[in-house]
């Protein structure tokens, strides 16, 4: 009860602001899109077909039911694909690189472009880093404040590779479960944030 | 030439992302700096005659009343929903419904229906230049500044009486909220609320009607500075969803043109002035 309770509120804090919904046919929204990408290629799957996980954040605007929240939360953390050797602390100054960087996937890209994370669009990160976006929490220290704890670097981890897996319908990309980001940057990211001489711990 | 020239509201963000993107960021005295060079570009780029996007507009005329296609005639009997010819007002009432083709259109979709019913032109080529460069110039780019500022000084005014109208904003809400892609965004990810920005660029809030709709939509089209062209919203969209990491959409699609409508609906009784001119 308490899960579902507090499955909940996390609910709220993941919706967007609520405009009024007005009824629309599904198939005349599939006509558009389908029209408005016509001619994009197989490796735009995701984009014509959103996931089971999408189309319900889509239609709740990010505010799915406690019942939908659980199941999201369950179905996406089972993708999380951990390091095999357990180590998810990769090297803080690539981490760096890895959330700077805002390239790679789009259409005007070719398929070498390298990817980053782009993490600061949304997130202050290192205090010397002033351009920033807001759209995420800021992870200033974010390591520190979690006393550099494994464990804790374990969650951050799975939360950058399915961040679904622990907010349904939140707005972080799934870096990991699409493929974005390889599990060497990830760890790159995690470091990042937990590696004691990182810039984001100073 | 008769020619609205507008007051230019909200420019600050921009110049300010201008500034920023330039390396004039934080420190006190850097921030004043910054504030001065601000203040020097709003001056400078405040005197419509300094704005590019003039050139934009006035080769728009000049396509507008030129001959061509296999009819060999000009585009002046064009009904752009205000009646045939008729410009001014009409681009303060698009994207709206067409009875002749059934189906609710915005300006592209309707530059283009009027150059194959009207001109019988062969539109492959227009087409190839949708977007401009600055070694190739877009009829259809020309062609909205120049109708969109025959508009200018008014306010939006979105038509929503037929139920093809209605249908298209209902789509295009739908649409703004769409999730997918390798990076699981929808429009509403970077437009949902108010106050947000991205790294340093502030993010217009699409979600609700208000200010920041409002001034969006009454200054596009615009100049870009970094691109050295006229952009549309058509344009915008495009650059939005290459952004999202989504396909790059159809030009002049019933998909843009939805959320266009949804766009304008947020933003009805925003006052337009453009071409406006922007980072």
């Amino acid at each position: 009860m308490k899960k579902t309770i507090l499955a909940a509120l996390l609910c709220g804090l993941a919706g967007a602001s609520l405009a009024q919904q007005a009824k629309v046919d599904p198939a005349a929204v599939e006509a558009a899109v389908k029209g408005m990408w016509a001619k994009a290629g197989p490796e735009w799957a995701s984009s014509i077909t959103p996931d089971e996980t999408m189309k319900v954040c889509s239609e709740t605007r990010n505010a799915p039911s406690a019942a939908e929240f659980e199941k999201i939360v369950a179905r996406e953390k089972a993708t999380v694909v951990f390091p095999a050797d357990g180590n998810v602390m990769g090297d803080w100054k690539k981490g760096e690189i890895v959330a700077s960087r805002g390239t790679g996937g789009q259409f005007t890209d070719t398929p070498d472009t390298y990817r980053g994370g782009n993490c600061y669009a949304c997130h202050q990160l290192a205090a010397k880093e002033v351009s920033y976006g807001t759209l995420g929490p800021s992870l200033l220290g974010y390591g520190k404040a979690r006393n550099f704890s494994q464990e804790e670097a374990k969650v951050a981890y799975a939360k950058i590779y399915n961040p679904q897996g622990v907010l349904a319908c939140s707005q972080m990309p799934r870096f990991g479960h699409w493929k974005f980001l390889s599990e060497e940057q990830i760890k790159d990211a995690v470091a990042f944030l937990f590696h004691p001489d990182s810039p984001v711990n100073k | 030439m008769k020619r609205t020239r507008g007051k230019w509201a909200a420019f600050g963000l921009a110049v300010a992302a201008v500034a920023l993107a330039a390396g004039m960021a934080p420190g006190m005295a850097q921030q004043d700096d910054a504030e001065k060079e601000i203040e020097r570009y709003r001056a400078m780029i405040n005197d419509p005659m300094a704005n590019p996007g003039f050139l934009f507009v006035d080769r728009g005329e000049a396509l507008w009343s030129q001959k061509r296609g296999a009819k060999n005639v000009s585009l002046e009997t064009c009904d752009l929903g205000e009646g045939a010819g008729k410009l001014e007002g009409a681009y303060a009432k698009l994207p709206r419904y067409f009875k002749d083709a059934d189906k609710v259109m915005d300006l592209e979709q309707r530059l283009l229906w009027c150059m194959k019913t009207v001109q019988d032109l062969d539109t492959a080529d227009v087409l190839k230049r949708r977007f401009g460069s600055p070694s190739n110039t877009s009829d259809l780019q020309d062609l909205v500044a120049f109708i969109a500022n025959k508009s200018s000084g008014m306010k939006y005014q979105p038509q929503l009486d037929h139920p093809k109208e209605k249908e298209m904003l209902a789509v295009g809400e739908a649409l703004f909220y769409r999730r997918g892609g390798s990076q699981d965004f929808s429009c509403s990810t970077c437009h949902g609320e108010s106050g947000k920005r991205i790294r340093l660029q502030g993010l217009p809030d699409f979600s609700k009607p208000g200010k920041d709709a409002r001034e969006t939509m009454g200054s596009w089209p615009t100049y870009r500075v970094s691109q050295s062209q006229l952009r549309t919203m058509q344009h915008r969209l495009w650059d939005c969803y290459r952004q999202m990491r989504h396909p790059a959409p159809e030009f002049g699609s019933d998909g843009i043109t939805a959320l266009t409508v949804y766009m304008v609906k947020m933003g009805e009784g925003g006052e337009i002035t453009v071409p406006s001119i922007k980072r």
